[in-house]
């Protein structure tokens, strides 16, 4: 068993960063919305899952169906992550504006949002079921099959650690998480809009006090949040080469895993607790069978919980310094 | 439409022909046969064709123009097995069908066939390959293909002998016809001085690098999955693209499917081995009947006969001969299927009294250019 874990190390390592990443970015819509509302948006599965079908859209749109080399291939793959960007992104502005902002205004409980946002999540499943996959992706009756991605880039091994080979593609989703996370956090810590998060999320009333729009704070919040989601639907499709109208379920808990891990409403700590249970995943995995990595995941979530109930790093978007 | 109008035409002339006509207790009419199974879910990829089988056989009868026509009425269950009880009840309360095609999966079976025994429904599957099935005693369930303690061993047999792999890492998705097939290859495996390896996973998840670093670290043969084609055709995908690139890819019945090449890529998928208890006519077959069957298939639906399309058609060609000899209630259909004895597209159809088919083949197909292909019978296929 011990052979078996230094022999599976590395590759377990690659995959488990690569996925984790991915559950990171996810991760940061939740645990923004939660820091400026106190609200789980339990919808930001869906906006995870438009932003691979957004994504999936450019090289359907263009007929793409071999893969592509050089400039042809960056193109597509910033084509198809700011294809998913404004598909997710759009997806939860008006989740906010529709679901949200009229609950909100009219001082209803956060459990009637939670409700709203379980409904909006029933609906957008159903509407790309029903709806968008037949007619936008013209695959009449297969709403519910999964949809493949044709290959756009080669599998090359980029370098290889050990022995095991690092492929070209799991470098980009990590380093492209990677650049988002920075990008994510100095807006949040350098800019006006930063501040006005922040202070939102520390408090509303006096933020509005001192001039802030809370209305579009909420809103930059899920433009963000929903950017985020975009990248990682984008990053998914291009890696993974499939999506489907459930996909955002099984990620969706797993983000928000990662969210309440790392310490909920804190920015490091969905990336920590994304990157943590991507990895203990993939390495619990190896010391029992695939199918209970859930089991040692969740294990350690709640062992985390007993002994550190903010999550690691705890709730930090409060308590920054503006 | 001209066409139609002068097939129901000629219906009608020979309509007045059949001796059977004065036999027929039930006045004349319509009798409902439901069809249940995944129709618009996640692998309705394999329901779709014994669908429309089913219906083929039925709209050739109908053209007969016959006393008793039969309505074919579809239950999308999406493969869900409470979705599937609820069906269920529908089609014997409100639509009272006298017969049920399916239920497809065996999951949904095991809740669905206690429902129609009950209300003593007749049902004969043209998929559901789970083994247990057929020991619970019922008397109104039938099976038109083998199961998988056939299916399985038989596999297993051309793994260890035509592929000849000395070390097999086998996978199942856990599900009610995933875990037993693979189980059946497993022990069968074993006592072949053949080395197994062992792993899960779970099909609701599209990332099983834990799996694919399992095999890449145990350097097998040959791989079986046990489990349907949308996580196979993944899986497949995600094994090649991790340099598992030597080892023989198996699977069973549930990935036979043109999605498990969509989901791997052509690349990935060519050479991929499936076992099936079921027959896929090919374009150039033969036989008579069969390239009959085949060609009414291809002009139907505008595509040649998959997975359990034979199946399914010799399943509703079992009610069809029922009501043909005059049979139109549950009881009196349940009898005759008891003693039915045709020969079928698919293989000669004769029921034990389990419900089982008697017929026990099994055959191996290749993925070759991008297409399935029927490498032969499993006993006596060989890998060129």
């Amino acid at each position: 068993m011990f052979n078996d874990f230094i022999n599976q190390f590395w590759p377990a390592t690659i995959d488990g960063l690569a996925f984790g990443s991915i559950y990171a970015l996810i991760a940061l819509g939740y645990t923004m919305v939660y820091g400026v509302l106190r609200l789980i948006n339990f919808a930001h599965s869906e906006v995870f899952m438009i932003g691979t079908f957004g994504a999936m859209f450019v090289p359907f749109v263009f007929g793409i169906t071999s893969p592509l080399t050089g400039i042809a291939l960056v193109g597509m793959i910033l084509g198809m992550i700011l294809a998913g960007v404004l598909a997710s992104a759009g997806t939860a502005v008006t989740l906010e504006r529709i679901a949200y902002r009229p609950l909100r205004n009219r001082g209803a409980s956060r459990l009637a949002a939670l409700i709203s946002a379980i409904g909006a999540s029933i609906f957008l499943q159903e509407l790309f079921a029903l709806l968008v996959i037949p007619r936008v992706f013209d695959r009449p009756n297969q709403g519910r099959i999964q949809m493949g991605l044709p290959r756009l880039m080669e599998r090359e091994e980029l370098f290889s650690i050990f022995g095991h080979s690092v492929r070209v593609d799991q470098v980009l989703v990590i380093v492209a998480a990677v650049g988002m996370m920075i990008a994510l956090d100095m807006l949040v810590n350098r800019t006006k809009i930063g501040r006005g998060i922040r202070a939102t999320a520390q408090n509303p009333e006096a933020a509005v006090l001192m001039g802030v729009d809370i209305n579009k704070i909420v809103r930059m919040t899920f433009l963000i949040g929903g950017g985020m989601a975009g990248v990682a639907g984008a990053l998914y499709l291009i890696s993974y080469e499939n999506t489907n109208y459930y996909i955002g379920f099984l990620f969706g808990i797993k983000a928000f895993t990662a969210a309440v891990l790392g310490g909920i409403g804190n920015l490091r700590g969905a990336l920590l607790g994304g990157v943590a249970l991507g990895l203990v995943e993939n390495y619990g995995a190896i010391f029992s069978g695939s199918d209970w990595k859930h089991v040692i995941s969740f294990t350690i979530l709640v062992l985390v919980l007993m002994f550190r109930p903010t999550g690691i790093l705890g709730e930090s978007l409060q308590q920054a310094r503006a | 439409m001209a066409l139609t109008l002068g097939l129901a035409a000629c219906g009608n002339d020979g309509g007045t022909k059949p001796a059977d006509g004065g036999s027929s207790a039930a006045a004349s009419g319509t009798v409902k046969i439901g069809f249940m199974g995944d129709l618009t879910g996640s692998n309705a990829g394999i329901v779709i064709p014994p669908r429309n089988g089913a219906k083929l056989a039925i709209d050739e009868y109908n053209k007969t123009n016959p006393p008793v026509k039969i309505e074919l009425v579809p239950y999308d269950s999406q493969g869900d097995a409470s979705k599937a009880v609820a069906l269920a009840q529908q089609a014997i309360k409100s639509d009272k069908i006298v017969g049920l095609v399916g239920p497809a999966f065996s999951g949904e079976s095991a809740q669905v066939a206690p429902v129609l025994e009950e209300a003593e429904i007749p049902s004969v599957t043209a998929s559901a390959t789970n083994t247990n099935l057929a020991a619970n005693g019922w008397k109104f369930w039938h099976r038109i293909l083998p199961n998988d303690s056939v299916q399985g061993p038989g596999i297993a047999d051309f793994i260890a002998g035509a592929a000849a792999a000395k070390t097999v890492f086998v996978i199942d998705d856990k599900s009610e016809y995933g875990k037993p097939l693979a189980d059946a290859v497993r022990t069968q495996l074993g006592t072949k001085a053949v080395k197994v390896t062992n792993d899960s996973l779970d099909p609701a998840e599209s990332d099983f690098s834990s799996v694919v670093n399992k095999v890449a670290a145990s350097k097998p043969d040959a791989i079986f999955f046990g489990g349907y084609y949308a996580a196979g055709g993944n899986l497949l995908k995600q094994l090649r693209d991790k340099g598992v690139k030597d080892a023989k890819f198996f699977s069973g019945d549930g990935s036979l499917d043109k999605g498990l090449i969509d989901g791997a890529g052509a690349a990935n998928a060519e050479g991929a081995l499936v076992g099936c208890p079921c027959y896929i006519a090919t374009p150039d077959v033969a036989d008579a009947k069969v390239k009959t069957f085949a060609d009414s298939y291809k002009a139907a639906y505008n595509t040649d006969p998959a997975i359990y399309a034979a199946e399914g058609y010799d399943a509703a060609t079992v009610f069809v001969e029922a009501v043909k000899a005059g049979n139109t209630t549950t009881d009196k259909i349940n009898e005759f299927l008891k003693t039915v004895d045709l020969g079928g597209v698919s293989k000669h159809v004769k029921f034990g009294a389990n419900g089982e088919v008697e017929a026990k083949d099994i055959y191996i197909y290749q993925v070759k250019g991008g297409a399935i292909t029927l490498l032969g019978k499993a006993a006596e296929a060989k890998l060129g």
